[in-house]
């Protein structure tokens, strides 16, 4: 078994945005109990001593931490370098002077759509203005900037205009994904998913960006999965060579994971060594001992692992097989069906984007 | 959080007079728990094997590949050019390294 290089940091699940593609779980109530200062503090630590190079700063919104200065600073003396993503609502001058201050490396901003409008009613708010002023004190400051953009069946027929607006505001990285279908996004996924002619007018247009701006700007593109012949190499491996660790503690090999049927691992009760090592989680599909056919005599198996097991999880029911992705699963009829669906002639209006909301309350809260 | 990239743009091959630096958002670093230097990128991290961390130790911006080539001999050891050109090459390609202009 491998040392992870990555954490991925959950700090929270509140968000002031409520964007429909969310991948954060449904019930955000159960992660309400958020780890205080101290504890990241520690979690910081042992990842850094299990190996952990990159620290991930994500959620929800990691600028709704009031310690979030504190969390980049430790993550920062421990030596790992320290990347916050961020929807910049929050990211005020003078906060972005303490968090450069405090050692924090990279900034990935995200954007719902090149203009504000469609960028506002995606984000459920009014955010595209701030977010365009957040990236310029981000440049400022002299910290290199990603402009993120979950791409889907709305917002992907602008994408030459996305990428004018990342040129735009000088950024080093513009990251391209198309959205996975977990969370809020799996609850979605019907409005979500592009049809085959939209996917391939964006593929023209990234491939003509690239060599466009190649000197300039680094275009990322994740390509949607439901699309592919085979699945992606989820995670490098199921935890092979990152972490997640949620906003109450539990410690995951993805975010999704959440939703699979294993028994829960929380910093709260154990080291993070001893999670990473033992805890079911993140044994249960280490490897390749645990596949089925078609994926156990494949030739790929050690290339796309399978593919992703929330995602086999969700359309089977069974996390243990195949990914339904992949054109040699026999569940693939679950995958052909949406994108025939997409791809429909006759389809009637979208279905309506059911929002993420900003936070849940627990019952009785 | 998968990063699938099935077309990257491939850059140029680097050469002699081309002058290497370090990405702005890349960071050199060693790792007590691996024993090896590593490149920090945001989505990224290499792990550096032989003279890499040696190499990129000189990439600059002010020295040329030929002028690193002499260093490392006369400092470390000695790496054959088209090695270091390959090594820096694939770098570059992966954006973790960028190149100032032979004239700059």
């Amino acid at each position: 078994m491998d040392s992870p290089f990555g954490l991925l940091a959950e700090l929270t699940y509140r968000c002031p945005l409520a964007c429909a593609y969310c991948s954060n779980p449904l019930n955000m109530a159960d992660y309400s109990d958020e780890l205080a200062t101290h504890e990241w503090r520690r979690v910081l630590a042992e990842a850094r001593d299990l190996g952990v190079l990159q620290c991930h700063l994500s959620g929800g919104e990691p600028l709704l931490r009031r310690d979030l200065v504190e969390i980049v600073a430790a993550a920062h003396d421990l030596g790992l370098y320290t990347n916050l993503v961020t929807s910049a609502l929050g990211l005020s001058r003078e906060r972005a002077e303490e968090l450069r201050a405090a050692g924090l490396d990279h900034v990935q901003v995200s954007i719902q759509a090149d203009e504000p409008a469609v960028s506002d009613r995606i984000a459920g708010t009014r955010s595209f203005r701030r977010k365009i002023e957040a990236m310029g004190v981000v440049r400022e400051l002299g910290w290199p900037l990603t402009v993120n953009v979950v791409l889907h069946r709305q917002n992907i027929d602008r994408v030459a205009d996305v990428l004018a607006l990342a040129e735009d505001v000088g950024a080093d990285r513009v990251e391209l994904a198309n959205t996975q279908y977990y969370g809020w996004a799996w609850r979605n996924r019907d409005a979500l998913l592009p049809s085959r002619a939209q996917l391939e007018a964006a593929e023209v247009v990234v491939r003509a960006a690239r060599e466009r701006l190649r000197d300039r700007m680094d275009v990322i593109y994740v390509i949607p999965d439901y699309y592919s012949r085979y699945p992606k190499p989820c995670m490098g491996g199921w935890a092979a060579r990152q972490l997640t660790v949620t906003p109450n503690g539990d410690v995951l090999p993805c975010p999704a994971a959440q939703s699979l049927p294993l028994p829960r691992a929380s910093v709260r009760e154990e080291p993070l060594e001893r999670i990473w090592t033992g805890a079911p989680v993140m044994t249960a599909f280490r490897g390749t001992d645990w596949m089925p056919d078609p994926c156990r005599s494949c030739d790929r198996r050690e290339l796309d692992f399978g593919g992703c097991r929330c995602q086999a999880f969700q359309l089977t029911g069974d996390a243990a097989r195949t990914d339904p992705v992949c054109h040699l699963s026999p569940d693939h009829d679950l995958v052909a069906r949406a994108v025939e669906a997409a791809n429909a002639q006759s389809r009637d209006e979208d279905p309506r984007l059911v929002p993420r909301p900003h936070r849940v309350r627990a019952l009785g809260d | 959080m998968t990063a699938v990239d099935p077309a990257p743009t491939r850059p140029p091959a680097v050469t002699g007079s081309d002058r290497p630096r370090l990405a702005r958002h890349v960071r050199l670093a060693f790792d007590p728990t691996r024993q090896r230097h590593v490149l920090l990128h945001p989505e990224t991290v290499v792990v550096l094997h032989g003279s890499g961390a040696d190499i990129l130790g000189l990439c600059d911006g002010r020295r040329t590949v030929a002028e690193i080539v002499d260093e490392l001999g006369a400092r470390y050891q000695v790496v054959p050019d088209d090695e270091v050109r390959r090594f820096l090459t694939r770098l570059a390609a992966r954006r973790c390294v960028e190149l100032v202009p032979a004239d700059g």
